[in-house]
């Protein structure tokens, strides 16, 4: 590509670019910066908390205070669960479904679309209810099993569009090779499967870890991730602007740096295919 | 190999479906249990007769137009500037999508008390430099404020995917067409517009999806308030079940939710269908 750029606009360009790409992304910067602020400085006007000494003391604090540590695990368990439990149930259906399409194979696909379409708040009230009857609020397991299903048409989607690109002629040579089908499925087919399985894992734990419908709803304190944690600081907590950024800033560091090396699969993931 | 995950989706749709149908048609209240009785249409009639009904469903829209708006139109924009050659494109392109990936309720209580907060907000802070009173944001100007957060989140998912659609404009078309003398206007709404239909329609039905049920960002920042001033229909449906414990009411409330997403999900679903097939 060569394009001619003057050094004026190309100038332009940079300036511009740079300048929107940090407000944009200042509100992370800023939370990051008084997150390591004592309370009392993290409440003057911006220039003072500049100038302000730098502590760890806000951490410290928030792990003493409120256990951050069970909630970051319990985010854990819930999004590695429900990945997990997802893949293994869409892995199946999106193979044969890519394999061996049937006249009503697009239809299907629409239709497990379309379910991502029901709003939540439409089954709120049973779900919350049979939640309550088997004693499932509050828990792990019950939490797995909700965003299991909310993100499996995206992850069949998803897998669908990865596994399409597998060209069925492989197989054939591998078959005339001599391969036999246990042959085939471990050495021919795997490897190019992985990097698919691989994207979908990574954008569905992104999903799950920032799920902020059910989390809120189907618990309280025993099981709850941290959308539900840092929900606790909405008020008066709140307040407390060191603590509640400290909180902030670890609950939302490991899915940014996951997100990062993500961004390719995560246009083709949530566009389901449509956008590559 | 398909039927396992058929069937649970099947079940997960319908079963709990079913049972918010069945429960709208009844008087029902948790904190009166076992006096269910028949209630024919009434809860639907209470539900779509309070003032809050008509707010919430405007906000909703409101709340889903807003955001698809500034979402799609500061996506094109950024979409274009990015893609020009300039220096350090990847760490801007890094910092522009990084909202994404922080969850509802950080950004929604970060936005809330960091910024719009009318006295230690850097807002305020702003306001009070330049010898301005502070802006109330949260109470004053609630739904907008709200808006803002979400299109905050949402503004890196369409720039990242318009981005990507772009890429794959033929530059040598481009080029032509400059050299023939087509202006900057000319060539994006001839060439770069129609190129990134597809993807705007797709950018526009995902966030749809996901916009008609924001939750956290509500239930962290205003609580719904003041008054019902930023509450959208999810946001009513929870307040009159769990908050009120009118199971039948809401569950009326939940179906009418349902419904509406299904009038613009047919809509979409046609639009995207369309655009698969190409």
């Amino acid at each position: 590509m060569a394009r001619k750029t003057s050094p004026t606009r190309q100038a332009v360009v940079t300036i511009a670019a740079w300048t929107i790409g940090f407000l944009i992304f200042f509100p992370i910067l800023w939370i990051i910066i008084l997150s390591f602020k004592s309370e009392g400085d993290a409440i003057r006007t911006p220039l003072q908390v500049l100038m302000s000494d730098w502590t760890l003391q806000s951490y410290h604090d928030v792990q003493e205070r409120s256990n951050y540590a069970r909630h970051f695990w319990n985010s854990v368990i819930i999004s590695l669960g429900s990945t997990a439990l997802a893949l293994v149930i869409a892995i199946p259906a999106a193979w044969s479904m890519a394999f061996v399409p049937g006249r009503r194979t697009k239809d299907l696909l629409m239709w497990m679309l379309s379910t991502k379409m029901m709003p939540a708040v439409g089954v709120l009230v049973p779900l919350y209810l049979l939640f309550r009857d088997f004693r499932l609020l509050d828990t792990h397991i019950g939490l797995i099993g909700v965003l299991t299903m909310v993100n499996l048409p995206i992850v069949i989607w998803m897998l669908y569009t990865y596994f399409k690109e597998i060209p069925g002629e492989i197989l054939e040579a591998a078959r005339v090779d001599g391969a036999s089908l246990r042959h085939e499925i471990i050495h021919v087919l795997t490897p190019m499967a992985i990097p698919g399985i691989a994207s979908t894992l990574l954008l569905n734990i992104i999903l799950a870890w920032n799920e902020a419908f059910w989390t809120l709803q189907l618990t309280t304190s025993k099981a709850a991730p941290l959308t539900q944690f840092i929900a606790s600081y909405s008020s008066p907590e709140g307040l407390f602007y060191a603590k509640l950024s400290a909180a902030s800033t670890m609950a939302i560091a490991p899915i940014l740096i996951l997100g990062w090396f993500s961004q390719k699969q995560l246009v083709r993931g949530l566009t389901f295919g449509a956008v590559k | 190999m398909v039927s396992p995950a058929v069937i649970l989706l099947f079940l997960w749709m319908i079963v709990p479906l079913g049972m918010t149908l069945y429960f709208s048609f009844l008087r029902y209240n948790l904190l009166m249990p076992g006096m269910e009785t028949w209630a024919g249409f009434d809860n639907y009639y209470y539900f779509v007769n309070q003032p809050a009904f008509w707010s919430a469903l405007t906000n909703t829209l409101l709340l889903v137009g807003g955001v698809l708006c500034i979402t799609t139109v500061g996506g094109i924009a950024l979409a274009l500037l990015l893609d020009q050659p300039f220096k350090g494109q990847g760490i801007v392109r890094v910092m522009v999508i990084a909202p994404f990936f922080v969850m509802p309720t950080v950004s929604a209580l970060v936005w809330k008390n960091m910024f719009m907060n009318p006295v230690n907000g850097m807002f305020a802070h702003i306001a009070k430099a330049l010898g301005m009173q502070p802006y109330d944001f949260l109470s004053q100007a609630p739904l907008a404020s709200i808006i803002l957060i979400v299109a905050w989140s949402w503004l890196p998912f369409a720039t990242l995917i318009l981005l990507t659609a772009l890429q794959s404009l033929d530059r040598e078309q481009m080029e032509a067409a400059e050299m023939d003398g087509a202006s900057w206007f000319n060539r994006f709404i001839h060439l770069v517009l129609p190129h990134l239909t597809r993807s705007i329609t797709v950018v526009i039905l995902i966030q749809t999806i996901f916009l008609l049920s924001v939750f956290a960002e509500i239930l962290v920042t205003t609580n719904g308030g003041p008054g019902t001033a930023s509450t959208n229909l999810p946001f009513l449906v929870y307040a009159q079940s769990l908050l009120n414990y009118d199971v039948g009411g809401g569950s009326a409330g939940g179906i009418i939710a349902v419904i509406l997403a299904n009038i613009v999900a047919i809509f979409l679903m046609r639009m995207i269908g369309r655009n698969l097939e190409s």
